[in-house]
């Protein structure tokens, strides 16, 4: 504050003007962040100490880690992984996308049902529901003629369970979309002549999926995380694979990290494609002036 | 009410392009159009005046059954929008069918609800490509075509959103003309542009005007109906409460409403 008593008091009673062309124009002086320079120290130092410690505890034993992260059985579960989550959000957006079709149309009984489909999805957690699929067979003995323990693996159980639940989800990401889109385009459309089908596929749908691809990404990358749930079935997925070898070897924190390793990786990856997808669909609203 | 009304043949003179007969419509408990009756000749420029709430954009969106009648009949060009008459009934089209006659009506929006995700071409070639089947590199020469003559020949690669609002409602009557529409409507076309910007789209709609394309445009320009209309017909309260030449109906009103309605827009 003693600094503004400094400012020689008569120039002030100048007009403004006066001094134009004289004197320079006065110089601005940002304000000392002393408080943010001093948190940033902090949390750098804190941050160092963690990682001396990750590094010097021998218990990671990241020799072991090395060894098994691209094992045959690890890769195999990685692999299962990525098809998993690839097939159970490609079926899981498809069937959320007729959920949420029927949830906005015009006919009571189809939105009646597709609430309830969502209703109950969402109310249930996946454990258990994965838990009740693989325990059809009580309910279920035979399918069709055909006994349903061996119509249903373990992993058609997984795609089955994990499909139906993020369908629930995805209807409710796709319908926000399409109610984010303007209610004058679909009557631009409409009074264009365009049909239902030409008016979803190239009118709405694309705008829709601005307000679709963020959520849709967070819902990619959990359910990349998600499908390691199936390990308690005995699927082979990448957690399960892991954990095969250290009930095995015991080298439980090693193996637990080759599994965090990759999980990561994946999901690094899937960021960088998300950016790139938005900025697709971002097209003629970028450029705006 | 006129509930008796119905399409008479003596009504649809040989040249009336729209025949609009007994209308009403309700929002809810709202009643918006209390039966209308209006005639408008191929070729002429019907301009619709009155305050907001008047009725006069739901007016425009029941030509071509963006909202359905509850009561009434609309012909265009002979054809009754959005139903089938057989016997003393009128029968609700499919959409199929109604689609296909709107290809028939142009309409343009107030706010001109262009597709942004679509180039300016793009938005131009989409209905004569996808609702009347013509080949693209047809629909794209006419396409150009139309720009040049909206004065946008340069921006075919554009995006809306980077065009100013007179460029995009410009765009916006490409558009409803690539289908070469019998019949243009046109709700409020001005009243989301600045100021400075709503000449170059009144010259535009001008110069269509002068080509001989029915049109009816609803809007709060009163030079441009004095300029261009054919007819201005005046609304209040989901009425027609005047109807006639801009001299009359503009200079001489007759009803005291017009008369109150425009002393304060003047």
């Amino acid at each position: 504050m003693s600094a503004q008593t400094e400012v020689p008091t008569p120039s002030l009673s100048v007009p403004p003007g006066e001094h134009a062309g004289k004197e320079e124009a006065p110089r601005i002086v940002p304000v000392r962040r002393t408080g943010r320079w001093a948190a940033a120290v902090a949390v750098l130092l804190l941050l160092a100490g963690a990682l001396v410690s990750v590094v010097r505890n021998k218990a990671f034993q990241w020799d072991v880690v090395g060894a098994y992260l691209t094992t045959d059985s690890v890769l195999r579960g990685l692999g299962l992984t990525l098809w998993l989550t690839g097939l159970v959000v490609v079926l899981g957006f498809a069937l959320g996308t007729v959920l949420a079709v029927l949830r906005l149309s015009g006919n009571p009984v189809l939105r009646a049902v597709s609430w309830g489909y969502i209703w109950l999805f969402r109310s249930t957690p996946i454990l258990v529901q994965l838990l009740f699929w693989f325990n059809i067979g009580a309910l279920y003995p035979q399918i069709l003629g055909v006994d349903t323990v061996n119509l249903l693996s373990p992993i058609a159980v997984a795609v089955i369970g994990l499909t139906l639940h993020e369908a629930a989800y995805a209807a409710e990401v796709v319908r926000g979309g399409i109610l984010s889109v303007e209610r004058g385009q679909l009557e631009a459309a409409q009074s264009l002549g365009l049909g239902p089908w030409r008016r979803f596929r190239r009118i709405v749908l694309p705008q829709a999926m601005r307000s679709i691809v963020p959520p849709a990404g967070n819902m990619l990358i959990g359910t990349l995380k998600g499908t390691s749930i199936v390990s308690i079935i005995a699927v082979q997925d990448l957690l399960y694979s892991a954990q095969l070898v250290y009930h095995r070897t015991y080298e439980v924190i090693p193996l637990l990290l080759v599994a965090t390793l990759w999980y990561v990786a994946i999901t690094s990856l899937l960021s960088v494609g998300q950016y790139y997808v938005e900025r697709h669909y971002a097209r003629g609203t970028a450029g705006a002036r | 009410m006129s509930a008796t009304a119905e399409p008479a043949e003596e009504v649809t003179g040989p040249d009336a392009m729209v025949e609009i007969r007994s209308v009403h419509k309700s929002f809810g408990p709202l009643e918006v159009l209390r039966g209308i009756d209006l005639s408008v000749r191929a070729g002429e420029v019907t301009v619709v005046l009155g305050p907001s709430g008047s009725g006069k954009s739901t007016l425009l969106r029941t030509i071509n059954h963006l909202e359905k009648v509850d009561q009434g009949w609309i012909n265009v060009d002979g054809t009754l929008v959005g139903y089938r008459r057989s016997g003393n009934k009128l029968y609700e089209l499919r959409e199929r069918e109604v689609l296909r006659q709107r290809t028939a009506i142009g309409f343009v929006f107030q706010n001109f609800n262009l597709f942004p995700h679509l180039t300016v071409l793009e938005n131009v070639i989409e209905a004569p490509v996808a609702a009347l089947g013509r080949p693209r590199k047809d629909a794209v020469a006419a396409a150009e075509k139309l720009l040049a003559r909206v004065g946008l020949a340069d921006k075919a690669g554009a995006y809306p959103k980077q065009l100013s609002g007179g460029q995009q409602q410009r765009v916006a009557i490409a558009r409803a003309l690539a289908l070469e529409p019998k019949l243009l409507l046109f709700d409020e076309p001005t009243s989301a542009l600045d100021p400075e910007l709503v000449g170059e789209v009144l010259d535009v709609i001008k110069d269509l005007a002068h080509g001989g394309t029915t049109m009816i445009v609803v809007t709060h320009e009163i030079g441009f109906a004095r300029e261009v209309a054919d007819t201005v017909v005046f609304m209040d309260e989901g009425r027609i409460v005047e109807q006639g030449p801009p001299a009359d109906v503009l200079d001489h009103p007759v009803q005291e409403r017009t008369r109150a309605f425009l002393s304060k827009v003047l």
